[in-house]
């Protein structure tokens, strides 16, 4: 019994030629990558007049912090923000996508723009249809705005085409340890409207300071975002984490029972 | 005359600078039965006269749905404007996909006129023979577009195309004042005023000829036929055609006597020569 796929049903190698094993060792064609400059999370929640979004300015080559000056907040169109988590060059892309969808919206001069709710559809379906080839663009992506009927937008949508909305979403490690700190203020649809601009700026800035003490990909140095219901986006950049408090490493050496 | 030698084909010129093929489709919306449209700061109204070839034949579509906030009427080759229609929804359909929103009418009929103009300047190919009245309504409100086979859209308060709509033209012009206040009601009966002027002699607005499509802020857009349209043709009362009583200096020029090639098939030959008629 011959037990060689390869040469089943096969006419003789001296008349066809030698079996090509490119053909039996051949799977799919995979385009599916690893991130390699990524970006750490990005944390947002609504409040009353708007919506606030921040990400660090750290732009991470593996466990090396190799950029500190890496902007992930994005103003789309007149009204609109974008925050991108997760690989750089893909996020690069994406902002180049959009540029060219507001170019090309600009045209007709015609008083109809794209806004948040429509930016975020186009995303979803390019982020979905992209991991449909299995070739993910490697992002996660909060779009934050306001709704048609005026009341703030903040939605999500990453590699695999997952999308939801809530009053507080984060992205990356923000995911496990901000979006419990943020739902503390925002957890329901409707708390939004007892939330002030002075808390939910402290409520991020809080999260950020945790984020920096726990997740190792971090920066103390990071951007916030501002779109208020009246369309005002504000990005203050270069915003540092006040108040830390390191003195628990004082006395620690190494990483274990070491004691020089 | 001398024009005949300059419109073999769409894409050549003649010497006072005219492209023929392109005048030419337009004669053909002219023989397809009339079409109004009418705009308020509320709705967007199109009414249409539909005609049959045949006393037992079905009556010509002439109003087509687009997408929840936007409509067409037609005047011209019937099977243009399907072919025009559903490229339309396919773009609407597509902003809805996309992008989560109706696409504004501004850019649907912006996408139909680059289409049209596409066949004014390529060899072997011809004009669209139909005119479209584009009634939608979007974010900046209620619209009335024409749309034509030179690829030419403009924006209306009131409009009318197809067979004597030059006297439809003449009631808009002469109330179009009163639209953009008007109730929905009124709107509509405007239209069917409009529309009673370009019916033939002895002709009358009845419920298997009349057609109308309805949108608005809070009406999706709607299309009465037969039936429905029983309870418009008596609010307005007066359903038959003026044509022939009124003075001699407001009367306008008889419709031509070619046999129509548009929305009917052409009448029968018959052995006796007679006047054919395009409202028959």
């Amino acid at each position: 019994m011959d037990h060689m796929p390869e040469n089943w049903g096969r006419p003789r190698s001296e008349i066809y030629g030698v079996y090509n094993s490119a053909i039996h060792n051949a799977g799919p064609a995979t385009h599916t990558q690893q991130p390699s400059i990524t970006g750490t999370s990005v944390i947002a929640l609504k409040y009353n007049k708007g919506v606030m979004l921040a990400a660090d300015n750290l732009a991470s080559y593996g466990s090396l912090a190799r950029f500190t000056d890496q902007e992930r907040l994005i103003k789309v169109g007149k009204e609109t923000v974008v925050g991108i988590s997760g690989d750089v060059s893909d996020m690069q892309y994406i902002e180049l996508l959009l540029e060219r969808l507001i170019i090309e919206d600009n045209y007709e001069q015609d008083g109809h723009n794209l806004r948040a709710p429509h930016i975020y559809e186009y995303l979803s379906r390019v982020m979905y249809n992209r991991r449909s080839k299995v070739d993910p663009l490697w992002n996660a992506i909060l779009v934050a705005g306001k709704k048609d009927d005026g009341s703030p937008f903040l939605a999500y949508v990453d590699l695999l085409g997952v999308t939801y909305t809530s009053p507080s979403i984060a992205t990356g490690f923000g995911a496990y340890l901000a979006v419990p700190l943020l739902r503390k203020i925002a957890s329901d649809d409707g708390d939004e409207k007892n939330i002030t601009e002075e808390q939910a700026r402290a409520a991020i800035d809080e999260c950020m300071k945790v984020l920096f003490y726990r997740d190792a990909r971090s920066l103390d140095k990071y951007s916030v975002a501002t779109v208020t219901t009246d369309g005002e986006v504000t990005i203050e950049q270069n915003v540092r984490c006040k108040d830390m408090s390191w003195r628990f490493a004082e006395h620690i050496h190494g990483y274990g029972t070491q004691k020089m | 005359m001398f024009r005949n030698s300059y419109d073999n084909d769409s894409i050549t010129y003649s010497p006072t600078g005219r492209l023929f093929q392109v005048e030419y489709a337009l004669e053909a919306i002219k023989q397809g039965s009339a079409s109004v449209g009418l705009v308020s700061k509320t709705h967007a109204v199109v009414v249409a006269l539909k005609r049959s070839a045949e006393e037992l034949g079905s009556y010509q579509k002439k109003i087509i749905r687009i997408d929840d906030h936007l409509g067409i009427a037609l005047a011209g080759l019937a099977p243009d404007a399907r072919v025009l229609s559903n490229f339309m929804r396919q773009q609407a359909m597509s902003s809805r996909m996309i992008y989560n929103r109706p696409i504004p009418i501004s850019r649907v009929v912006s996408a139909i006129g680059d289409k049209a103009q596409r066949n004014t300047q390529t060899y072997g190919r011809r004009p669209y023979g139909v005119g479209l009245l584009v009634a939608g309504f979007d974010e900046t409100g209620p619209h009335l577009f024409e749309f034509q086979p030179s690829g030419t859209v403009l924006e209306y308060f009131g409009a009318a195309i197809g067979a004597r709509s030059q006297s439809a033209r003449t009631y808009l012009e002469r109330n179009f004042d009163q639209f953009p206040e008007a109730s929905l009601e009124d709107l509509v009966l405007h239209g069917l005023r409009a529309l009673r002027d370009t019916l033939a002699q002895d002709k009358e607005l009845l419920a298997q000829n009349t057609s109308i499509g309805i949108v608005g802020l809070d009406t999706k857009f709607t299309l009465y036929d037969n039936d429905d349209v029983r309870g418009w043709l008596e609010k307005l009362g007066n359903v038959g055609s003026t044509r022939g009583r009124r003075p001699p200096e407001e009367r306008e020029p008889e419709a031509t006597e070619d046999a129509p090639v548009t929305d009917a098939p052409p009448p029968e030959e018959t052995d006796t020569v007679e006047p054919i008629e395009t409202d028959a």
